[in-house]
């Protein structure tokens, strides 16, 4: 019922997936069971929890005030900044033009619909590396628009708002389809206009869908790596994000100051996911 | 409305993708082709679809088998490997490839040990592999975990209760009924693994005609001012991306039917 693409954005099935009671028959382990745990939790460690244990240890391995020093280095520190300001703009745009987008996809009727359906996807498809050249070839110097951005910041706000398109259309979609036409016509039988509709009916009703879009909207923006390789020139203190920072250090074998600046970001990102599952939380009690 | 939307779409994503159609073949089919016909490209071919293979497999076998374990079972610990689940996705593939090399890098905590036994992890193929399986863990999961819940335990019981083992009853009730939501989140994961960049990068050295995947052809190609191999390789891999998302938009109904 939900047609979300990646599924794992979609707030509509997070949501079944945490409610729902067990059902007769779902049960403790077996002896299989157990075994396919063991081995699971056993991959997810050596892969994932292991591995990024060690990035947060190696940040801190000449103490707490190298952590400090390579942070707040002039580099990393303009690096971190121009991350989480790009990226906040960023979500900024989506959260009304992701809306906008949906609200057109469920709501109006035109020929080419169903292609815009399948192009929204895109950016979750599209290789980073590629999205950066595509985005390149239109905004770049051989632009058949004249409009060169190439090395600029606004390249990084470019590549950035091409990789985060899809997060709000796909979350909020769902919650659009299955809302109830009733509550809006009534309103607008009482007097509302269309946009006292919008405001007071739809809006609060896509309020938490918006809101979980955004949040991974935000936590994609400030990891982005290979689309804003080629756009935005890295150019150190002006159009260098984060993850380039950190790209650079390790090349140069700095691998506790790539660990440190990673580590931040690693907080951050754990920080919006925290953030998303306490909102959501928050927004299933309201009902 | 509806301007503004079509406006906004073209510009930031229909427009450019073309472009990079138009711009491969701007000088006609023989340079692409001839772009591919390069040790340096039919190597990267090679090295991506090894990559990717494997970590396609891995992903499916992991997904399905952690997507029983968190639908079907409680156990202690259940919503904690819930969430962390979803972590890859939120992390920088950069970081991915740093945690890695810590890990498994010639002076990582196992990667000495290993190295000795012959088994090099970084710089080689299983690094870029586990790189590739990092950065799309959850998809597989994700896809299934819906549909599994949905589908309810009856027929696996009614299945159990007449006789079946476990393995029987899993290839013959649960396989069927989760195949599509299966098979559309493989496609993904398959896009996903043919596009690894920014993890695949840091972790595979970049030797040339060994350990080079599209995407870095790409990149360095286009670095070295090599923009007719750049768009082909591109090409190639925007195809690819559009290619599986009409597989995709085609599995869709099938699925809700």
């Amino acid at each position: 019922m939900t047609r979300s693409s990646a599924a794992t954005v979609a707030p509509g099935r997070r949501h079944r997936t945490r409610w729902i009671r067990p059902a007769p028959g779902v049960g403790r382990l077996g002896r299989g069971g157990a075994l396919g745990l063991g081995l699971a939790t056993l991959w997810l460690s050596l892969l994932v929890l292991i591995p990024l244990a060690a990035v947060v240890l190696k940040s801190f391995s000449h103490g707490a005030g190298n952590f400090w020093s390579a942070v707040t280095a002039p580099d990393a520190l303009a690096a971190l900044r121009l991350t989480v300001e790009t990226s906040l703009l960023v979500s900024l745009v989506d959260v009304v033009m992701g809306t906008l987008v949906a609200w057109v996809l469920v709501r109006d009727e035109f020929v080419g619909k169903r292609i815009l359906e399948v192009v929204i996807d895109l950016p979750f498809a599209l290789p980073t590396i590629v999205a950066g050249l595509v985005l390149l070839a239109l905004y770049g110097p051989q632009s058949p628009l004249h409009v060169n951005l190439a090395q600029s910041r606004a390249a990084v706000f470019l590549a950035l708002l091409f990789v985060t398109l899809p997060f709000v259309v796909r979350t909020v979609e769902p919650v659009l389809i299955e809302l109830d036409h009733d509550m809006e016509e009534a309103a607008a039988s009482l007097g509302a206009s269309r946009f006292v509709v919008f405001r007071r009916i739809v809006l609060p009703n896509l309020a938490p869908a918006i809101a979980a879009g955004t949040a991974l909207s935000f936590a994609r923006a400030i990891s982005e790596y290979g689309a804003t390789v080629l756009l935005s020139g890295n150019i150190p203190l002006k159009t260098q994000v984060a993850s380039v920072q950190i790209a650079g250090q390790i090349e140069s074998d700095n691998t506790a100051g790539a660990a440190a600046v990673a580590t931040v970001l690693l907080v951050t990102a754990l920080l919006v996911m925290i953030a998303l599952t306490l909102l959501q939380r928050w927004a299933r009690r309201r009902g | 409305m509806r301007l503004i939307v079509i406006l906004y779409l073209s510009f930031l994503l229909v427009i450019p993708v073309s472009l990079i159609f138009w711009r491969t073949f701007s000088h006609g089919v023989a340079p692409v082709w001839h772009a591919l016909q390069d040790p340096a490209m039919t190597s990267a071919f090679r090295v991506t679809g090894i990559v990717t293979g494997i970590s396609v497999v891995i992903d499916t076998v992991f997904g399905v088998t952690i997507s029983l374990l968190l639908v079907r079972y409680r156990f202690f610990g259940r919503r904690f490997l819930d969430a962390i689940l979803d972590l890859p996705l939120a992390i920088s593939p950069v970081v991915v490839g740093l945690a890695l090399i810590l890990v498994y890098g010639k002076y990582g905590w196992f990667g000495g040990f290993l190295e000795r036994h012959g088994f090099q992890v970084i710089f080689a193929l299983p690094g870029m592999v586990l790189a590739t399986v990092f950065t799309s863990l959850p998809l597989v999961a994700r896809e299934v975990m819906p549909v599994l819940e949905e589908i309810g335990v009856e027929q696996e019981q009614a299945a159990r209760t007449l006789g079946a083992g476990p393995t029987q009853t899993f290839r013959r009730v649960t396989l069927p009924a989760i195949r599509w939501a299966l098979a559309y989140g493989v496609v993904l994961s398959m896009a996903r693994c043919l596009g690894e960049y920014g993890a695949v990068s840091v972790v595979s050295g970049r030797l040339v005609n060994k350990t080079q995947t599209l995407p870095l052809i790409v990149d360095q190609s286009f670095q070295n001012y090599d923009v007719t191999t750049a768009y082909t390789a591109s090409f190639v891999l925007a195809a690819i991306a559009i290619a599986s998302l009409v597989v995709i938009s085609l599995l869709r109904p099938k699925e809700r039917a």
